[in-house]
């Protein structure tokens, strides 16, 4: 708490954007647990197979659906036990980490840009593009989000790249609205007409004067639909339309145990909390995030 | 008010259009050709595949085919599908009294138990209480419901055996159907211990399907309920005297309802994404069952026209809201 700018520093200067984030953030106890559990599923993205121990496709012929260690019949060699393939559970989740991970970040990537983008262009063009772009993403809304993301995935073939099409064109309408509407309400103000006036071009007025000024609805937005990407990708995996068996993903991994689910509870109960957990992480930070940006809400 | 319908109703027809093009694509940008994949393995002669190709239309201008398409919706044609040889529409309407009476009855648990706990939780602003029910609230938000799914039916179907693991009645109960509607059908039969049955299927699915609506029900109502206790007008009615279970139930609740209305009616599109999954798990021959086995029997006619007929549900039922929300709040109107 020493950090914060005492009356008489204010005067001088305020202090750093980022200070002053991270202050705010601070504030909101659940979004830390959120950024340090996110912090480690990250860590276990980049780092899983060389943590994990086990190999995460290994078969372990004699130790096939094993219990956890602390139940009878369970071993600390496998911790939470094994599948009905005889491969290690918590290697297996470690290992998964990454393909949620990546989803989130590939998805999001591919959504937030694209939106961005299209949100720009529809702020910015004249009144017919605007309504032809915004009424193309209300078709596309109209449609719920994992249908189409399944309908997508059976035209594309079914693959975990292809579930991440799917979903990130399922999310980008609503980062087109997004963009859109900041840029609407930011283009009425007075330093968006003197940046006009001193010559800036259209790219500059777009992307240099304009869009920093829209970017923390879009940060919050970015982080809410990491955590629906990856609940997406898990239900088409799932489903069998997203990655496919060995592939140790959280959500194949359910799929693949469901006949199992009243003779072993530990292959049904592991993988689902794993996502859960992530998910859960992600949505708190998100909402540490609103709190930290969104300025109607800050001082309140 | 008229001038406010019109103008809806307006923009509705360019986003039917829409959605009829993406439907209508659909079956044309699949990889591999629908009629060879309608022969199946035994494959079939020149002139037969000519002659299904007239058949289809698939020979003529895609501008043509388009308009045949629309025109054919919008009389109720949507084409048969490949496994039953029954027509589209005929499909959905037998199925989706099912989808619609589990919807509506996770609509009505997430909406009775979702907002009392919001309106709770605001009035309770930083105790324990609010605590708890919103962190519970976060945790129902975050949920993967194929998961939670799972987990019930371990606890409930496996351990305790309460209640069944699938279908909409059991077995032994044979009866008419004549509405679709399993709980008013039972009930009507007369048949002793019908009416219990479908109820107890009922509830897993219910619950699972009702999660993510109620959390996200309780954390509107809350955040709508505190700005409102805010105002200038509760604090009159406090300074006047009047009960806070009158101000917090009556005075408040009313105006916090406005953004919640919203998210019920945008919750329907997240009910039928979760139905997708609700009704898989539980195999309730259901719109959502019926869609995914569909796409992996490659019964294309039923994927394009459950697409179609889903997002017209979903847009009448946004159309609807934005009117409702035209009535209760006299501002949007004047827009």
């Amino acid at each position: 708490m020493t950090d914060i700018a005492t009356p008489a520093e204010t005067d001088v200067a305020r202090p750093s954007a980022l200070r002053e984030f991270w202050f705010y953030f601070r504030e909101n106890r659940g979004a830390v647990i959120g950024l340090w559990i996110f912090a480690a599923f990250a860590f276990l993205a980049l780092f899983g197979p060389w943590i994990a121990p086990h190999d995460a496709t290994a078969q372990f012929r004699g130790a096939i659906l094993q219990p956890p260690a602390w139940q009878d019949g369970g071993s600390w060699t496998y911790p939470l036990g094994t599948d009905p393939l005889g491969r290690d559970m918590l290697s297996r989740l470690i290992v998964g980490a990454r393909f949620s991970f990546f989803v989130g970040v590939v998805v999001v990537s591919i959504a937030a840009t694209g939106g961005i983008l299209i949100g720009l262009l529809a702020g910015f063009a004249p009144k017919w593009v605007d309504t032809l772009i915004m009424r193309i993403m209300d078709v596309i809304l109209a449609f719920p989000s994992l249908l189409l993301a399944l309908v997508l995935v059976a035209v594309l073939g079914p693959s975990l790249t292809n579930a991440m099409i799917a979903i990130a064109i399922v999310l980008q309408p609503h980062y087109v609205r997004l963009t859109r509407a900041s840029v609407m309400s930011e283009l009425r103000k007075d330093y968006v007409t003197s940046a006009r006036v001193a010559g800036a071009g259209l790219p500059r007025l777009m992307f240099i004067t304009v869009l920093p000024n829209c970017l923390a609805p879009i940060i919050v937005q970015a982080a809410l639909s990491f955590s629906t990407a990856i609940l997406d990708a898990a239900a088409l995996g799932f489903l069998g339309m997203g990655a496919q068996p060995p592939t140790p993903e959280w959500g194949t991994m359910l799929a693949e145990a469901r006949e199992f689910i009243l003779r072993a509870w530990w292959v049904v109960t592991f993988p689902g909390l794993a996502i859960l957990v992530t998910v859960l992480a992600i949505n708190l930070m998100g909402d540490g995030l609103r709190d930290a940006l969104d300025p109607k809400l800050k001082r309140s | 008010m008229l001038n406010y319908v019109l103008s809806r109703l307006l923009t509705f027809v360019p986003t039917f259009i829409g959605v009829t093009l993406i439907s209508f694509a659909f079956i044309r940008v699949l990889p591999g050709d629908p009629i060879v994949v309608m022969a199946g393995e035994r494959g079939m002669t020149a002139e037969r595949y000519a002659e299904l190709e007239a058949q289809f239309g698939f020979d003529r201008p895609i501008y043509v085919q388009f308009w045949d398409y629309l025109t054919g919706v919008l009389q109720g044609d949507l084409g048969n599908s490949f496994v039953t040889k029954r027509p589209v529409w005929d499909e959905f309407f037998a199925l989706f009294p099912a989808t619609l009476e589990l919807s509506l009855c996770a609509m009505v648990f997430a909406i009775l138990i979702g907002l009392p706990a919001g309106v709770i939780a605001a009035v309770n602003r930083g105790k324990f209480f609010d605590r708890a029910l919103m962190s519970t609230a976060l945790v129902g938000y975050s949920m993967p419901i194929f998961w939670w799914a799972l987990l019930l039916i371990i606890v409930f179907s496996g351990n305790l055996q309460w209640t069944p693991v699938s279908g909409r009645i059991d077995l032994l109960y044979y009866f008419p159907n004549p509405t679709g509607f399993m709980l008013y059908d039972s009930l009507v039969s007369g048949q002793s211990g019908a009416f219990a049955s479908a109820v107890r299927h009922l509830i897993l699915p219910t619950i699972v399907l009702g999660t993510i609506p109620l959390a996200v029900i309780a954390r509107q109502t809350r955040s709508a309920m505190l700005e409102v206790l805010g105002e200038d007008y509760i604090r009159t009615a406090r300074a006047k005297g009047l009960a806070s279970k009158r101000i917090n139930g009556i005075h408040a609740l009313r105006n916090a309802l406005i953004p919640v209305i919203t998210v019920i009616g945008l919750s329907v599109g997240t009910l039928l994404a979760g139905a997708i999954l609700t009704e898989t798990i539980f195999s309730w021959p259901g719109i959502g069952k019926w869609m995914v086995d569909s796409i992996f029997r490659r019964d294309y006619p039923v994927v394009q026209g459950g697409l179609l007929l889903i997002a017209v549900a979903v847009m009448i039922v946004n159309l609807t809201v934005d009117m409702l929300y035209g009535v209760i709040n006299p501002k949007i109107r004047k827009r």
